[in-house]
């Protein structure tokens, strides 16, 4: 028993801006395939994955004779050392330069607000790497140009976020000190920082746990510290040594992202 | 208020002064080891050999290299760089999805009007881990491991990107699931339809729009981390700056800033204007 | 009521929690009803007619008791064949779970995804096959929605969302109906269109129809058995005409006319009196 047919309503017209961003995308998809000519034989072919499984079974077991062990904790070490520095830097320097960036009123005000958001951009969107790469020139190799990389390019994160902090200050605070005849330093101490310090210490928390990341990393140009050993060794294929660095780098994320989520709850 | 009050009060010691004296203490004698082991010394930046080298690097800066040979390869590294962060991101969504929807507590039927059964429950577990092993090891590291499989070019850069992302979509996609109402997946898993049909009609829908939004600005950070990947080896603008970078040649290195700058502004400009557009 | 009809639901000694580790909101409930029923549970808010409808659909996990759906226990069976077991009938909540930017077509659609194949439904995701469309719009026509298909979930008031969530008990090819609350966000009118619609449909297909409500006169006028709880246990269980206001006031001393269940997004007009004609 099939029941006679029910007239429908028409349909809605739908927008015609979805499909064509559906399909835009699609288009960008497929032309990034295509034009890098991915050489899909050379990881999912039948030999290739058994070499890559050969290649991965010579990771482990990983290096654990003593010595090695010494110099890859001396390297943590040095990574931690350098994120800490880097993000402390980064923190007192951001603060600076944070003041300018938020200031309003006026036209010189004007002119600071926009010269530090300025530089504060420039810093930020350079990624750790670059910064890294272009100190080597200056600073040679090392964990220097790892520790002044991260500083610059924290500097404008933590520096954004903290003129984004400021402006949305309540002003009450300050300008009752002011109202009483106090200068321009120590309201700033007393009214106005007071009340973004909670915020400070959590940004810069949770930039430093980001940050043990990029210390990591930042070896691999030769800013030293555990990448610069990730890379020497897989340079060399020694897979093994490379396996207990990469064990001593997640361990040592791990530890910092733990340090800093018990800090930023209260200690 | 008597007098002796107000001075018994004062000469008593302010409670977070001594908490203060042994935070400072510490933090100097772990502050002076760390510099050291850090090598911080950076007034070797301004010896009289570093600053011949800068100087000359620096003076190259202006004007950046733009004759038109120059030019037209910076195009195409960039475009080389688009290329293996949007393949990496599109991989890296093909990887996240089966893990989301394995991880999420949405598209679990023993949850249905009770507490997960075990097994289940240690099978979400398993697959949180592995998305967190993916995530936890900086893609720098993939790109690494994986030049040395499939050797220098693309192909390295884009399976570290879709690795370490797809880590990192599948953590946040699944976030996102459940914090979307579980009325609409619970009535259907309730009913006797299939997981993969509940998450169809009803666990996607209701978060597509935030998930396809975070989906975006992370294609964002895709191609800031597809220019880093190039460091070491996976072509496109990165490694054009390795390589200038070790040439000292100034202007090349500056022109590639520039050109870096502006593409990491547009694909911002690009990524707000889709994610508007799909509110 | 015939005597040859199969058991669909029995239940003795039920005791049901909302959750696990919590106390019982049902403690000790005995319940039996054949195919073709029609019952209407009425009760205060927090007499255990929303954690008895959810028992009744295999999603809530008895504490005690004995809870027998079609024949079988559904908590001693496997997975798979308890997944089975809950397909044969659907719960309409009183929140219609609808999500907020799915059509109503495919909203609707969703109560028969356990009778569609993967394929299927992935087809309906992008367009409904045409005979499944019409059956939506016949569910819908029937309750007073006729132009709204296309639409989006969001873009539909309180009343018509709770009737969209209706719709799919019509659609839905199942042989037990659970409806919690169906006209708390209805006006009068409409709440007589959906009752009708409800009883005589589920009596045309043969189905058992299992309606908690708040409004004892509904349950008066358009049930022949009313079942009447009061904190977690049944107090009355016979014809709607044995409840007369006196029976009531003996069996809730007046605590039933108290403020209505949680409402559906909209504010709700008070309990108003009924039309007369409702319910044949």
């Amino acid at each position: 028993m099939s029941p006679a047919p029910q007239p429908l309503p028409p349909r809605p017209p739908h927008s015609r801006a979805l499909p064509a961003l559906g399909l835009a995308l699609l288009a960008l998809v497929g032309a990034s395939f295509w034009s890098l000519s991915l050489r899909w034989a050379d990881f999912l072919g039948p030999q290739a994955l058994g070499q890559m499984g050969h290649f991965l079974a010579g990771f482990f077991p990983p290096e654990t004779s003593g010595p090695f062990l010494r110099k890859t904790g001396w390297a943590a070490l040095e990574t931690l050392a350098m994120s800490l520095i880097g993000t402390g830097l980064a923190a007192a320097v951001g603060l600076l330069l944070a003041l300018p960036a938020s200031l309003s009123g006026g036209a010189l005000a004007t002119l600071l607000h926009a010269a530090a958001r300025a530089v504060l951009n420039l810093l930020r969107s350079v990624p750790e790497l670059v910064w890294a790469s272009l100190l080597l020139v200056s600073a040679g190799l090392g964990p220097l140009p790892g520790t002044l990389a991260l500083a610059l390019h924290t500097t404008g994160v933590l520096g954004r976020l903290l003129a984004e902090a400021l402006e949305n200050v309540p002003p009450e605070p300050a300008q009752v000190l002011r109202s009483r005849g106090a200068g321009v330093v120590p309201v700033f101490l007393f009214a106005t920082l007071p009340q973004v310090s909670a915020q400070w210490l959590a940004y810069s928390l949770y930039r430093w746990e980001n940050n043990i990341r990029a210390a990591a990393v930042l070896g691999v140009v030769g800013a030293g510290g555990l990448g610069q050993m990730l890379s020497f060794h897989l340079g060399l294929f020694q897979m093994r040594e490379a396996c207990t660095v990469l064990l001593a780098m997640i361990g040592l994320v791990a530890l910092v992202d733990a340090l800093s989520a018990w800090l930023r709850r209260g200690a | 208020m008597s007098a002796a009050l107000v001075a018994s009060a004062v000469a008593a010691r302010d409670p977070a002064l001594q908490r203060r004296w042994l935070a400072l203490l510490a933090a100097a004698v772990v502050l002076w080891p760390l510099l050291v082991l850090a090598e911080f010394q950076p007034w070797t930046l301004f010896d009289a050999r570093s600053l011949r080298v800068t100087g000359r690097f620096l003076a190259q800066f202006v004007p950046p290299r733009h004759d038109a040979e120059f030019l037209a390869l910076l195009a195409c590294e960039t475009w080389r760089t688009v290329a293996i962060a949007t393949a990496g991101m599109a991989l890296a969504g093909l990887i996240a999805l089966p893990l989301a929807l394995a991880m999420t507590e949405r598209l679990s039927v023993s949850a249905v009007g009770g507490r997960m059964a075990r097994g289940p429950a240690w099978l979400r577990q398993a697959v949180r881990a592995c998305t967190v092993v993916l995530r936890s090891v900086p893609e720098l590291v993939w790109a690494l491991v994986f030049v040395r499989v499939v050797g220098l070019g693309p192909t390295a850069g884009v399976l570290a990107i879709a690795i370490a992302y797809g880590g990192m979509l599948a953590k946040v996609w699944a976030e996102i699931l459940e914090s979307a109402d579980a009325a609409p997946a619970q009535a259907l898993l309730g009913h006797g339809a299939g997981r993969l049909q509940t998450g169809l009609y009803a666990a996607l829908p209701a978060s597509a729009h935030e998930l396809a939004s975070y989906t975006v600005y992370r294609w964002e950070c895709a191609i800031r981390s597809s220019v880093v990947l190039g460091f070491v080896g996976a072509g496109g603008l990165g490694q054009q700056l390795d390589n200038a970078a070790k040439l000292f040649a100034g202007g090349e290195v500056s022109a590639i800033l520039l050109v870096f700058m502006a593409l990491v502004a547009l694909s911002d400009r690009v990524s707000a204007w889709i994610r508007r557009g799909l509110a | 009521m015939s005597l040859s009809a199969p058991v669909v639901v029995e239940l003795g000694g039920l005791q049901v929690a909302p959750m696990p580790g919590a106390a019982p909101v049902l403690k000790g409930l005995d319940l039996r009803l054949t195919a073709g029923e029609q019952v209407a549970v009425i009760g205060a808010s927090g007499a255990g007619k929303t954690t008895l409808l959810l028992a009744l659909a295999g999603m809530l996990r008895p504490s005690a008791g004995r809870l027998a759906l079609f024949g079988q226990e559904p908590w001693t069976l496997g997975t798979a064949a308890r997944q089975r077991q809950r397909a044969r009938a659907l719960l309409a909540p009183q929140v219609p779970p609808l999500p907020p930017r799915q059509r109503v077509v495919t909203a609707v659609l969703a109560a028969r995804l356990p009778q569609m194949s993967l394929w299927a439904s992935l087809r309906t995701l992008w367009t409904p096959r045409v005979a499944d469309a019409e059956r939506v719009q016949r569910a819908l026509v029937a309750l007073d929605l006729p132009d709204k298909l296309w639409l989006r979930v969001d873009r539909l008031s309180g009343g018509e969302r709770q009737r969209v969530g209706l719709a799919r008990l019509l659609v839905a090819d199942v042989d037990l109906w659970l409806v919690d609350e169906p006209l708390s966000a209805l006006d009068p009118a409409r709440a007589e269109l959906v009752m009708r619609q409800l009883t005589e449909t589920a009596r045309a297909e043969g189905r058992t129809l299992v309606c908690s409500l708040h409004q004892v006169e509904v349950a008066r006028r358009c049930f022949a058995r009313t079942v009447a709880l009061r904190e977690g246990r049944v107090v009355y269980d016979g014809p709607s005409s044995g409840l007369d206001d006196a029976r009531l006031q003996a069996l809730y001393g007046g605590a039933l006319f108290a403020s209505p269940a949680t409402p559906v997004a909209e504010s709700l007009p008070a309990a108003a009196p009924l039309p007369q004609a409702m319910c044949r």
